[in-house]
């Protein structure tokens, strides 16, 4: 199953197939590790709902809702 | 001398490396036109000693952040003999791709593997010859807590500084190869340094090469129309960016074998921030350390044992009761007077014995001294007055801040090296990014109500400029702890002159603390929304390992504040105290004045010539002959909030020794021994005969007016930008004036209200119209 990183459940993980979004967020994101391929959890998600944790070649990561978005992935059992 | 450059991400270990190498020698200072800490020192154990440069803590050379931009430009103009590449060990992969970018840079480089103590902890191994043979340069397991194998990394980056190194990219496994090559000959062939790396930054259509070679970038794009690639189309940026990760993923994550192969593990760090940013009980802990800092730092109830202990009945023994004190209620000895400043029947919090220490021992002493000296060398009574009373006391206000922002720069410290800061910014960023803020800038809001000074040096931490502008000009507004006594003297009066002594004058003090994060809201609010207008900067953030912090840095990051702060004492501050105390204490003839004669200096008129000027505010021309002396004590509140009551008490006895109208047979005696300063409001209240609108305008003034010089100072140096820094100043003037105004006129006439809501409803009518009429526009050019 194909999906946006916004729409995970806790503990869900998949391997990023194509990320999205404007230059600044796009390049942010590559830099620190989301490119496809790259296996991604979703630990928790703040008090608030907003933002994400999520685990990523090894080490953990926050970014929101929003950004999560331009995040598409095939989902893992 | 050599200069080695120190590279690599933040949480690296750079600066635990850096502390360790040069120790002592470090030197803070900024970027040249940024406010990021740029710190050199020397390391003196190779065959000759070696400067060594901390770049900032970076992820990747993108363009898009003014620390990424520093680090290359350093390395690109600056040549460094040497890059030393630190990789944190324990995280690889993403380390190792900030690497593959520094190595496409001319530039000798040597691999820092940091953090091996941790990795062989778990159990882990790392093939450092593997790693080295993949990557061209040498690679040298260190731990830079332990200060293990760091003379054979420098002997190393000495050895490798002697030679020359052309870049390599690990793109070549790309298709991207051949592009790549060709734009490299073509820059190679103009005498371009470094061509491979601007090469690949052509490529890749980065802002600034592109600017850079702007003849060379119609060839690229000639070049890149013959390719195209079946995931990524045409996006170089992303056909770069995973190229790099492939290639690491490929050859580099090998060279590490897990003992536990299980992925996503679960970690000590894991556990405690199981319940650190909890779904329930995050906020909660939150709420609770935020207390526990403010409490540390300032209460003089510590832990509240003298409350529990209900010693406001049966104290502890007083000095008095143990007989430590003289008759006239002088310590009896030396001793006494260093146990007084920690015991004198209620217990005091840590911060608050430091404080005291420092102000009343160390300090105190050592001016007490001086002026005693000055005093009896004879000298003319101007120059007795400016030394003890204008710089000695002007440096000893300034220096009595030190204490409680070392100690809450301490606290904050512990959180950022713990790794709890960031997950602050976590738990809170919901609600700040409404108004156009992230979860990052609640910290330095919330450290204004200690001290502005700390606060504004704590927005470095806040990756986009403008959010940063935003919050340094809001903090004024969180109401710091030396504003409180002009609060409650006022509120004081307030309530003893107009309620007869009833009423609750903590509400009034109350009520304005919830104005200063009132004004403070909407001023970001329509920052955000017309001169700093920007989307929500982007919030992609690692989340570090937790760790206990190292006492080594904490001292580290102590001392450099320290050196800075009082640098800033002497030089600044110290010629605005002189300034001011000069124009309180000569009238225009140049006759030196007593304190009791303030009426005739220099500022006294000048007070009166801008005394118009407040008349909207309540405290102007209604107040008549008299009214200049509110103006008077918000002008030298300027220089530091505790002048407002210090000038208070002189004012209001010069009032009454002019046989302004007495009230409740006060004399200039009691005025002096109040140090609470109600009475000379009283005093004030009854020579200008003020309104309750008035006096509240007056107090909300000052809350949000231009700052002490301390923190405008701060705000100077933090703020980088002369333009930028004149704009807050103005932007401060404005907020208080109009705040002012508000309180005085609805306070005064209830029905302006509705003026002011009408005025409210037509700037943001206006404000919506133009962005609308701008992202309009926008939209048409961008078609």
């Amino acid at each position: 199953m194909v999906t946006t990183l916004d729409k995970f459940a806790i503990g869900q993980h998949g391997v990023v197939q194509s990320v999205g979004g404007e230059g600044k967020i796009k390049r942010r994101l590559f830099d620190m590790g989301i490119t496809p391929g790259a296996e991604v959890l979703l630990r928790k998600r703040a008090p608030l709902g907003d933002p994400l944790e999520i685990t990523v070649r090894g080490y953990e990561l926050t970014l929101r809702i929003t950004e999560a978005q331009c995040v598409t992935l095939e989902v893992r059992q | 001398m050599k200069r080695f450059a120190l590279a690599g991400n933040p949480n690296s270990g750079k600066t635990t490396l850096f502390n360790s190498l040069t120790g002592s020698t470090a030197h803070v200072g900024n970027w040249p036109g940024v406010t990021v800490d740029k710190r050199d020192g020397v390391y003196k154990k190779c065959a000759e000693p070696v400067a060594i440069v901390d770049l900032p803590g970076i992820y990747s050379l993108s363009p898009y952040t003014p620390e990424e931009v520093i680090a290359r430009n350093y390395i690109l103009d600056d040549k460094p003999d040497c890059v030393i590449n630190i990789v944190d060990a324990t995280n690889l992969e993403r380390n190792l791709y900030l690497t593959t970018q520094i190595l496409e840079m001319d530039v000798p480089v040597v691999i820092a593997l940091n953090m091996m103590d941790a990795v062989e902890k778990a159990g882990d191994k790392i093939n450092e010859s593997e790693l080295e043979k993949r990557l061209g340069v040498p690679v040298v397991k260190i731990s830079a807590l332990k200060e293990q194998g760091l003379k054979d990394l420098m002997d190393k980056a000495f050895n490798e500084s002697n030679k020359r190194r052309a870049g390599t990219t690990v793109l070549n496994e790309t298709q991207l190869k051949h592009l790549i090559g060709d734009v490299k000959i073509a820059l190679a062939g103009q005498n371009v340094a470094n061509p491979l790396f601007h090469a690949i930054k052509l490529v890749e259509g980065d802002e600034i090469e592109v600017a850079m070679h702007k003849e060379t970038v119609p060839m690229v794009e000639e070049f890149k129309k013959t390719f195209t690639d079946e995931t990524f189309g045409t996006d170089f940026e992303a056909l770069v960016a995973d190229g790099r990760y492939k290639y690491i993923s490929k050859y580099f994550a090998p060279v590490l074998t897990r003992k536990n192969k299980e992925k996503f593990k679960m970690s000590r760090s894991d556990k405690a921030d199981k319940v650190l940013t909890n779904r329930w009980a995050g906020i909660p802990i939150f709420l609770v350390i935020l207390f526990c800092i403010f409490h540390l730092t300032f209460s003089e109830n510590f832990l509240f044992v003298s409350t529990f202990a209900d010693w406001a009945n049966s104290p502890l023994p007083s000095l008095e009761d143990l007989g430590l004190l003289t008759a006239d209620g002088e310590p009896l000895n030396y001793g006494v007077r260093w146990l007084a400043t920690i015991y004198d029947g209620t217990i005091y919090s840590p911060g608050v014995i430091v404080n005291n220490i420092w102000n009343d021992m160390l300090v105190g002493e050592l001016f007490g001294w001086v002026s005693g000296l000055v005093e009896g060398s004879g000298m003319a009574p101007w120059a007795v007055g400016l030394i003890n009373n204008g710089i000695i006391e002007g440096l000893g206000a300034v220096l009595s801040f030190l204490p409680p922002i070392l100690t809450l720069f301490l606290f904050f410290s512990i959180l950022e090296d713990s790794g709890y800061m960031a997950r602050i910014a976590f738990i809170l960023d919901r609600m700040f990014r409404r108004f156009g803020l992230s979860g990052r800038s609640f910290l330095p809001m919330i450290m204004g109500f200690g001290c502005s000074v700390p606060a504004m040096i704590n927005t470095r931490t806040l990756a986009d400029d403008k959010e940063r502008t935003a919050t340094v000009r809001v903090i004024p507004f969180f109401s710091c702890g030396a504003k409180l006594p002009i609060l409650t003297a006022v509120a004081g009066a307030v309530m003893l002159h107009f309620a007869s002594g009833g009423g609750n004058a903590d509400l009034i003090t109350y009520a304005m603390y919830i104005l200063g994060i009132l004004v403070a809201i909407v001023s970001v609010l329509l920052m955000r929304s017309t001169t700093l207008k920007g989307e929500t900067p982007p919030f992609i953030m690692e989340l570090p390992a937790y760790h206990v912090p190292q006492f080594k840095n904490l001292m580290a990051h102590l001392w450099d504040k320290t050196k800075h702060f009082v640098k800033k004492a002497f030089t600044i501050i110290l010629a605005s105290t002189i300034v001011i105390w000069v124009l309180t204490h000569f009238g225009f003839d140049w006759r030196f004045l007593q304190d009791e004669q303030i009426n005739d200096s220099i500022l006294a008129g000048l007070s009166r010539l801008i005394q118009p000027l407040f008349t909207p505010l309540g405290f102007g021309s209604q107040l008549g002959a008299y009214g200049w002396v509110f103006v008077l004590a918000a002008v030298a509140g300027l220089i530091a909030k505790e002048n407002v009551i210090s000038t208070f008490a002189t004012l209001g006895a010069c009032l009454i020794a002019a046989g302004v109208p007495q009230l409740n047979g006060f004399n200039a005696a009691d005025i002096y021994a109040d140090e609470s300063g109600i009475q000379a409001v009283l005093a004030m209240i009854a020579a200008t005969g003020i309104t309750v609108p008035g006096l509240i305008s007056f107090i909300a003034f000052n809350m949000t007016t231009i700052p002490c010089f301390a923190a405008v100072g701060t705000a100077k140096s933090e703020l980088g930008n002369k333009k930028r820094f004149n704009w807050t100043l103005l932007f401060w003037i404005a907020t208080s004036y109009t705040v002012g105004a508000i309180v005085y006129t609805i306070g005064s006439w209830w029905w302006t209200l509705f003026i002011w809501l009408a005025v409210a409803a037509a700037v943001v009518t206006v404000i919506i119209l133009r962005n609308k009429r701008l992202s309009q526009s926008t939209l048409t050019v961008a078609k």
